[in-house]
């Protein structure tokens, strides 16, 4: 029986060797605990990881397993070759949802590990490309056991299936001058109100929701995420002019040239004479660039809010998609401004969840209806920065164009009128 | 058994946990308040906020799937050398923030002993963005863990250093789903034959009208087969994206003949100068030869150099061949360009030049 001994493992032994942290090394030790309830469950995993290497197939189907009250946020696993490598024959893994950010003390980190020594394989990742914790390999029958641990201090499950997706947020607020809202809170309001959604999956399909503090966009959330919510300001970006007086005569005047100015996507910039900087703000679109690149120098402005960019996806089945602009700019500052913001993303999922068709993420539904139907439903008005350019197609009925432009000139005097009315 | 004991407990609806309770201090205190940071040397950010607080943070990189000794050692580091905080950046760094400067070297040296390489900051090569692969999918062409940690190798002194133009997004993805996502470099699954189709079994597997509609180029029609319900693939127009391979397991798209790699480059998600973009294909049909993929690593490499040689400061890789274009990029690589670089799904008709900008 291959069950009290080691089974060889030649291919994986080789990716052991090298600077990087071998995933494989760590498998082992797992394997080798003496008296661990996981030791025979790794030593068949490396077993059959081995296997996959030597015949290169993956041996791994899906199945049903949950745990009491929800529907999702477990991925079962059970061996397609459990007669050869029988310990591992269950090896499921719990998505749980990290705090935003993705802080954690030691304190909790540890706690995480007795749970997963007790019910699990032993096998966490910090974390998945959906943004969870996977605790990796536990059996249909510890499932339970492991998740009440997790969720007795203070753990839910993630998404998994046709559901409300676990969410990701960049560092942000925490530990970022480029931050210009707060990520967790919006993270955390819009999640937290739509848990059902998550918990107990009907939608058609997957709705993900990312959380950037600015356009660099660290989490990807433009082109990961059915709802992209990314930083950015409205009024002018702040120049410290002493500091581009310093900046250029750190690095000279042709590299700022090169290296900035002439990279600015817009020509916002220009270097004048006293080696100042001069910015035209109304040309600027927040790329970021000229803030990444002399980062003491230049900050956001004050009037600071968010983009929200939806239908970002990859291929299956129409061929990858970038989330595009729904709403070019919302304010968030006020409690009132977040709790709006969660009122939208609950028109948003509402609108997917009566008109996607199965197996149908937001931006296909949208590209399907045509983004006016869409922006109808969810009551928002055109916009040019929804658009590179207008249409260049003439296939279209424009006869209530007067109408509508009527609507846009009263939208207009009304912005207008209440921006007079403010001061 | 008692009646509380059969009585299954109810989940308490936690939700997203509150990041306050688990943040470090430093960070709570100048949440919203940060001012600007540098790089005192690779791997190390220092953040100044508006009043003047510092913090150090050491960014170090980690196999991503970690077993408890591993955590556990972290853990020790973060307790001795650091404050007992951590936090995982998105592509599964760790970072170890410090109140004071001179807890950064002791820091440093300590990760450096256990073996966790200290960068991944500024225009560094990252940590790449991964899946789940043989270890944990149930439908992989490959391994993923096992793929990065061979490039992971390879690329560690871009790991360690900041001699980059740009920074470097490398993602891989175990089958044509992509799981992994853009990338300045893209390694993914490129599937070259059609689905072998077990008949057997797929009446008792799959759903079959789900599996019809689920085919991006409509090539799956019912059929029957020796009798038996089952469905059938036109193979002139099937494109082997392994699409209908989820939903019908016994309609196998891997295999030794099938299952090969491709390499895309020039996506990126920052709004950054350009637009965010796609990656586009360079090369396909590449072995799939675990554990250390060398045909791939090879081409990954001899991009990765033109690019160091030859981008200005701060072009990512697509923006770097937009400006030296494509012909000049194929030339530099050595690499092939073929007709099916030559793109003919929806929305081709954009990728082609629409201009007499020709490069010479
Ligand atoms: C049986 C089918 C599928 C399985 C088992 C599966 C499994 C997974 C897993 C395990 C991950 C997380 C990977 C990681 O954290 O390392 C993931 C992520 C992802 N999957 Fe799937 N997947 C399936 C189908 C699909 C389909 C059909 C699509 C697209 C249409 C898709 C798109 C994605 C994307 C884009 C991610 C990355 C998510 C993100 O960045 O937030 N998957 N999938
Ligand atoms: S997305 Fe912007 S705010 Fe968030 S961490 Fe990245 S640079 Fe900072
Ligand atoms: S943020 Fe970007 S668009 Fe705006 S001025 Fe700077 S480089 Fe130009
Ligand atoms: S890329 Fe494909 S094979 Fe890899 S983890 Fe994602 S779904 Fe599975
Ligand atoms: S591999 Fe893709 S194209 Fe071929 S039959 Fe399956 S779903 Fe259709």
């Amino acid at each position: 029986m291959a069950n009290n001994s080691h089974h060889e493992t030649p291919n994986l032994d080789q990716l052991e060797a090298g600077p990087w942290p071998s995933f494989v090394t760590g498998l082992k030790r797992l394997r080798d605990t003496k008296g661990a309830q996981y030791a025979p469950m790794m030593n068949d995993l490396l077993g059959q990881l081995e296997h996959s290497y030597q015949k290169k197939m993956g041996f791994w189907k899906g199945g049903t397993v949950s745990v009491f009250g929800y529907g999702g946020g477990i991925i079962p696993r059970f061996s397609e070759v459990a007669k050869d490598y029988p310990a591992s024959k269950e090896f499921h893994t719990l998505r749980i949802m990290p705090p935003p950010g993705n802080h954690y003390t030691t304190d909790l980190l540890r706690n995480m590990c007795d749970i997963w020594e007790e019910h699990g394989s032993g096998l966490i990742a910090f974390h998945g490309q959906s943004g969870d914790i996977m605790f990796q390999g536990c059996t249909t029958e510890n499932t339970q056991k492991a998740f009440d641990a997790l969720n007795k201090i203070g753990f839910d499950l993630g998404g998994a299936g046709p559901a409300l997706r676990t969410a990701m947020s960049c560092v942000g607020h925490a530990r970022c001058e480029m931050s210009c809202y707060d990520e967790q809170k919006a993270h955390r309001e819009i999640i937290n109100e739509f848990l059902d959604e998550m918990h107990r999956p009907a939608l058609p399909y997957k709705f993900k929701f990312k959380f950037s503090g600015c356009p660099n966009d660290c989490v990807n959330a433009i082109h990961r995420a059915d709802f992209a919510v990314i930083g950015t300001w409205r009024d002018d970006m702040k120049v410290d002019q002493v500091e581009v007086k310093k900046y250029v005569k750190e690095v000279g005047r042709k590299y700022v040239i090169d290296s900035v100015i002439a990279m600015c996507p817009t020509r916002a910039l220009s270097l004048n004479d006293d080696d100042t900087l001069e910015v035209d703000n109304k040309s600027c679109v927040r790329c970021m660039h000229c803030l990444n690149v002399m980062n003491k120098a230049l900050s956001p402005g004050d009037d600071k809010g968010a983009s929200i960019l939806m239908g970002g996806k990859r291929s299956l089945k129409v061929g990858d998609l970038m989330g595009t602009v729904i709403k070019p700019f919302i304010k968030l500052d006020t409690d009132e401004d977040y709790e709006e913001l969660v009122e939208f993303a609950g028109e948003c999922i509402d609108f997917f969840a009566d008109n996607a068709l199965e197996h149908e993420r937001i931006g296909e539904t949208i590209d399907r209806v045509g983004l006016p139907s869409f922006l109808e439903a969810i009551e928002v008005d055109p916009d040019p920065n929804m658009v590179n350019h207008p249409r260049t197609s003439s296939y279209v009925r424009t006869d209530d164009f007067t109408d509508e432009a009527d609507k846009y000139f009263e939208r207009k005097a009304r912005e207008a009128g209440l921006t007079v009315a403010a001061e | 058994m008692s009646e509380a004991a059969a009585t299954p407990r109810e989940p308490d609806e936690v939700g997203v946990p509150n990041p306050f309770d688990y943040m470090h201090p430093v960070l709570k205190d100048n949440f919203g308040n940060w001012d600007w940071h540098d790089r005192p040397r690779p791997g190390v950010l220092h953040h100044v906020s508006k009043d003047g607080t510092e913090v150090w943070t050491v960014r170090a990189g980690t196999q991503r799937q970690m077993d408890v000794y591993t955590i556990r050692t972290l853990c020790d580091i973060g307790d001795k050398f650091a404050e007992g905080h951590v936090r995982f950046t998105t592509r599964a760094n760790i970072e170890y923030m410090v109140s004071k400067e001179e807890m950064v070297d002791p820091l440093i040296e300590a990760l450096t002993a256990e073996g966790f390489p200290i960068g991944g900051t500024g225009n560094s090569i990252s940590m790449v963005s991964h899946t789940q692969g043989w270890l944990h999918c149930d439908i992989p062409g490959t391994d993923a863990s096992g793929v990065v940690k061979g490039l992971m190798d390879m690329v560690h002194d871009d790991f360690i250093k900041e001699e980059m133009p740009n920074r470097v997004r490398i993602t891989t993805s175990c089958c044509q789903i992509n799981c992994g996502g853009q990338g300045d470099i893209a390694i993914n699954v490129q599937y070259t034959k059609p689905p072998k189709i077990n008949h057997d079994l797929v009446s008792a597997t799959c759903e079959r009208p789900s599996v019809v509609a689920r085919c991006p180029v409509a090539a799956i029609r019912p059929a029957m087969v020796n009798g038996k319900p089952s469905l059938e693939v036109d193979e002139k127009k099937c494109i082997c994206c392994g699409a209908c391979y989820p939903p019908c397991p016994p309609m196998q798209i891997n295999g030794e003949e099938s299952t090969k790699l491709a390499i895309w480059v020039g996506g990126k998600h920052s709004n950054a100068r350009t637009k965010p973009t796609f990656h586009k294909l360079v090369v396909a049909n590449l072995p799939n030869n675990a554990p250390h993929w060398p045909e791939v690593n090879e081409i990954v490499k001899k991009i990765l150099v033109c690019y160091k040689e030859n981008a200005r400061d701060w072009e990512r890789m697509g923006e770097w061949i937009e400006r030296i274009g494509w012909p000049r990029f194929f030339e530099m690589t050595e690499l092939a360009f073929t007709h099916h670089h030559l793109d003919t799904w929806t929305g081709a008709r954009n990728t082609m030049n629409m201009s007499t900008h020709i490069h010479f």
